[in-house]
């Protein structure tokens, strides 16, 4: 029980690689959050997990749903210990690389979903004497991508920076924060280019392993993260991507 | 409890520090290990402790021979999933008081014997299904570091073989991926004095070094099938010193 007793939020939990994330948590006996704006899709997942996991409402664009998800989870749960910010959405879909309307809303939901959830879980944390961050950044925050609109490599890149932000500003008060940069992985719930077979295949050639990762390989990352095995790492990056950035 | 169940790892400079440490938590977790070192009293002793699970052979890790020896106990066991290069040698000193003796010396040690490693494990990895390699570099290997050129100098280099190998490799299904500690509580740091390391604290964010434990807890993840898209990476682990 990799995660005894501990309380985690993880956003963006009600499908894909949160989902993966929430499950695996809750096997190694974590009090797990749900916290996503598809509420179906989110209870679902809570009910099937059972035991103390619980769904939340979190439109992570909105600062008053994560000041209500932080205040539900201490409510019920009494403390905060660990917060995945997983939540995100592609850029693959978009049909114009510069619309400016799908800059601020992919810059809304990866960025400043991010900035609010540190901003409301961080003294949760302080208060309980320290904490886990997990921020799901991407390769994409790290080299430039060719089928996303050019907000995705931002959004992501700023996750990456804000997370060592956090290092710096609250090592002294236990919180470690670091972020993972999964790779080529099934297509997200709003991919549109990325998720065309024909796109994928030739992907493959970046790929060192000629495969796409698993959310569950993305999963057991965060779970280490999360995890007390993990208590002198802070500020660092953990690339999960089948070796693309080692080329 | 298992999470290395059923597989055989091979540790150099296993004896003591952040590799005793490592051959400990292997075999809690379900391994059997191979710990090779040139410190023979200490690796012989470490292994009686650790009972059934555990050999040991004497290993320069600057000798071919001695790497063939390693896996051929490994072999003996059944085969081998996992090797951490962990041998090393750091013996501080500024560039102008660095001589091509020194220099050279780290570099064969710490450079020349992870490469050797990496090439003598290859095949017995791939008959046994595929592997996770482990090379141990440092901060050193990720920012300029004072007063520890010839020692930097390899560790920059660990770096840049462990990407060169993940991808060399990833066809016969071993990963390979580097550590990078930061002031870990080990008797390597006797080489500096008390004082010069209390000074580097204040560069973590943690202001605390870490532990043998917590590193050996790191490699643990990455030669557990955890991290089975893991390869090509380096990590940190330094309580937020090379952010």
């Amino acid at each position: 029980m990799r995660l005894a007793g501990k309380v985690a939020i993880i956003s963006g939990a009600a499908s894909g690689m949160g989902a993966a994330t929430a499950r695996m948590f809750a096997r190694e006996g974590a009090n797990v959050v749900i916290a996503d704006v598809l509420e179906h899709e989110g209870r679902q997942v809570a009910d099937a997990i059972g035991g103390s996991a619980r769904f939340e409402p979190l439109d992570v664009t909105q600062e008053e749903s994560w000041a209500a998800v932080m205040a539900a989870t201490t409510g019920h749960f009494g403390k905060l210990d660990v917060l995945v910010n997983n939540a995100g959405i592609s850029g693959s879909a978009e049909q114009d690389f510069y619309s400016t309307e799908a800059w601020h809303r992919i810059m809304a939901v990866n960025t400043t979903g991010v900035f609010f959830g540190l901003k409301h879980a961080i003294p949760a944390m302080i208060a309980n004497g320290g904490g886990s961050i997990v921020n799901l950044s991407s390769i994409a925050g790290i080299i430039g991508s060719e089928h996303v609109h050019i907000a995705y490599n931002a959004s992501k890149a700023a996750v990456r920076l804000m997370t060592k932000w956090v290092a710096v500003q609250h090592g002294k008060d236990n919180i470690r924060a670091n972020s993972v940069h999964p790779g080529i992985m099934p297509p997200m719930r709003t991919s549109g280019r990325t998720a065309d077979p024909a796109v994928r295949a030739e992907r493959m050639r970046f790929i060192p392993m000629r495969r796409p990762g698993e959310v569950d390989e993305v999963a057991y990352t965060i779970l280490f993260l999360a995890s007390d095995e993990s208590s002198y790492i802070t500020g660092s990056e953990i690339h999960v991507d089948g070796g693309v950035l080692a080329i | 409890m298992d999470r290395l169940k059923g597989k055989i790892i091979l540790i150099s400079g296993g004896a003591r520090g952040q590799g005793a440490a490592e051959a400990r938590l292997f075999v809690a977790e379900g391994a059997r290990v191979v710990i090779g070192d040139v410190l023979e009293a200490e690796g012989r002793q470490l292994a009686s402790e650790l009972g059934s699970t555990a050999t040991f052979v004497r290993q320069d890790v600057t000798q071919e021979r001695d790497w063939e020896t390693a896996v051929n106990a490994a072999r003996k066991l059944g085969g081998l999933h996992g090797l951490v290069n962990n041998a090393g040698i750091y013996q501080p000193r500024t560039l102008m008081e660095t001589d091509s003796e020194l220099f050279e010396r780290h570099t064969r040690v710490n450079q020349l014997g992870c490469f050797l490693g990496m090439k003598a494990v290859v095949l017995l990895m791939e008959q046994s299904g595929g592997g996770s390699i482990a090379n141990i570099s440092s901060v050193a290997g990720l920012r300029g570091s004072p007063g520890a050129i010839a020692y930097s100098a390899t560790k920059w280099a660990l770096r840049g073989m462990t990407k060169a190998a993940a991808i060399d490799l990833a066809p016969r299904k071993i990963r390979v991926n580097s550590v990078h500690p930061g002031p870990i509580d080990t008797e390597m740091l006797n080489v500096r004095t008390p004082e010069q390391n209390r000074q580097r604290l204040q560069l973590v964010p943690m202001k605390r070094m870490g532990t043998a434990e917590e590193v050996a807890s790191l490699v643990l993840f990455l030669l557990s099938d955890e991290s089975g898209y893991i390869t090509g990476a380096e990590v940190a682990i330094d309580g937020g010193a090379t952010l």
